[in-house]
């Protein structure tokens, strides 16, 4: 491993493997210089939240994580994004894998318009070819690890469309989960949710970062604050500040981050 | 605490200027309690010590007020950062500030059995480490209102003189008792007195070191000369 400078890595996560590097990274759509310069250490199995105002660039860097953008012309980035020492940003780099490997949540949930059992085996069965008894094992188990199994389970077959948003929400980390990934993208997860839902939402990151690498993109700081483990504050394409969230929300080492969060940006 | 910049909302401002103020009103009114306390001992007047004792309720019920506004504040705007330790400094400033007037109001107490004693000559300098005391708290009030931490840094550091007057006044008393026992009572309510203000100054240097807190975030921790006490000894 090459050194890490302060900027790359939150104080206090020297213990902990990186699980995706950023080195470099800039972002382009079309002429707009959307990401400038990002470097940046994910830590293996926490949660890191990345906050800043609308424009700031964090949703972009979410979508640069899975290469999402790629489906639009125009859009290119460029440096490095490591995921466990290899650079999905390599066109070599197969799509499928990546998005196996990288699963991803919106901001509003998005349930196929079909069963609530299929929501859950339409990747499997894309990526995968299992039995029949293997698929309802590895549906059940998805549906569980997203907190929702005792809701939906006399009801598998009714439409997930059928569901509340909130139910909606973890049908959709259930789906991202069935496909085993290591890394879980969750982009304003909540904003569109009660707050009992979000609740729900939130005590679920914090049974999911045992598992999984976990980047959350939140508007609500109190959010960031509560559930993540580390916390980047971005502003207009750049990454300001990158530290353990405690440091971030009780002593942030640069003026603009503390002007961010605690109310008096502008 | 002022800020360079001011909160996108107008009335969370409001509201933080608003405790700094009730907690500087506070601690000006525990200045004026110890000072008038003194005075009380100075003249034996036990009509105006009635009056010190009677008077802490005021600020006992401003410490209920700042705590009030605290729990309004950490519910109602969720603060942040050095909002956050602004906040969290202002209850634990408020409740040091009411010490100073718990032993401002103590002063007055033993001032009242005092007066009907005959004098005795070391109760001059109990006005010297007073006016000490006084000086200390005066300081430090008016480094958390304008967020001054080397100023809040010098009370904190200067708190050794308090220390010595003190133990300076404890030597003097120790002799005159000594000297004549029937110098005991009236000596050993001086004696009570003396650790009362010199409590007050270490609560000054709590204050100094909360302030620090919120300007700087990290804690002083730095070792205070600290000289071998005599009445350790």
């Amino acid at each position: 491993m090459t050194d890490l400078t302060s900027v790359a890595t939150p104080a206090g996560a020297t213990a902990t493997r990186s699980k995706i590097r950023v080195r470099n990274l800039n972002f382009f759509y079309h002429d707009f210089h959307a990401l400038k310069g990002i470097d940046m250490d994910i830590p293996e199995k926490r949660v890191t939240a990345i906050i800043g105002p609308s424009g700031c660039g964090k949703s972009t860097l979410l979508r640069v994580f899975n290469r999402i953008y790629a489906m639009y012309p125009k859009l290119r980035a460029e440096g490095s994004v490591e995921l466990d020492g290899e650079n999905v940003l390599d066109p070599g780099y197969a799509m499928n894998r990546l998005r196996i490997k990288v699963g991803m949540v919106f901001q509003k949930p998005v349930p196929f318009p079909m069963t609530i059992y299929e929501n859950v085996a339409y990747g499997i069965r894309h990526h995968q070819k299992l039995g029949r008894k293997k698929l309802d094992e590895r549906v059940e188990e998805a549906l569980r690890s997203a907190a929702i199994w005792g809701e939906v389970k006399d009801k598998l077959r009714h439409s997930a469309l059928g569901l509340s948003g909130g139910q909606q929400q973890r049908l959709c980390i259930a789906r991202c989960i069935a496909l085993q990934p290591d890394v879980l993208l969750l982009d304003e997860p909540t904003s569109a949710l009660d707050p009992i839902a979000t609740s729900r939402i939130e005590q679920l990151i914090e049974e999911l970062k045992r598992t999984y690498t976990i980047v959350i993109v939140t508007h609500n700081m109190q959010q960031a604050a509560r559930v993540s483990d580390y916390t980047a504050f971005m502003y207009l394409g750049e990454m300001i500040e990158f530290g353990d969230t405690e440091m971030i929300f009780t002593k942030p080492e640069k003026k603009q981050t503390e002007d961010y969060i605690t109310g008096r940006f502008g | 605490m002022t800020k360079s910049t001011d909160h996108i909302i107008k009335s969370y401002d409001t509201e933080l200027a608003r405790l700094t103020g009730e907690i500087a009103r506070m601690g000006e009114l525990s200045v004026k309690q110890l000072e008038a306390a003194i005075d009380a001992v100075e003249r034996r007047d036990a009509r105006a010590a009635r009056q010190v004792l009677d008077n802490d309720d005021t600020i006992d019920a401003m410490e209920q007020e700042i705590s009030h506004g605290v729990v309004r504040l950490l519910a109602l705007r969720a603060p942040m950062a050095g909002d956050l330790r602004a906040v969290f400094a202002a209850l634990r400033v408020a409740s040091d500030i009411e010490r100073i007037g718990d032993y401002a109001a103590n002063v007055a107490k033993r001032t009242i059995p005092l007066a009907t004693l005959a004098p005795v000559a070391p109760a001059h300098g109990l006005l010297h480490l007073s006016q000490l005391a006084a000086v200390a708290v005066r300081k430090v009030l008016k480094a958390y209102v304008e967020s001054d931490a080397d100023n809040a840094y010098q009370v904190w550091r200067d708190d050794v003189h308090v220390d010595e007057g003190y133990d300076a006044l404890f030597r003097e008393l120790l002799t005159y008792m000594m000297e004549d026992p029937r110098n005991i009572t009236p000596c050993t309510h001086l004696l009570f007195m003396a650790k009362n203000i010199e409590r007050i100054g270490d609560h000054a240097t709590n204050i100094a070191e909360n302030i620090w807190f919120v300007v700087r975030g990290e804690p002083l921790d730095e070792p205070r000369a600290r000289q071998d006490r005599i009445e350790d000894k």
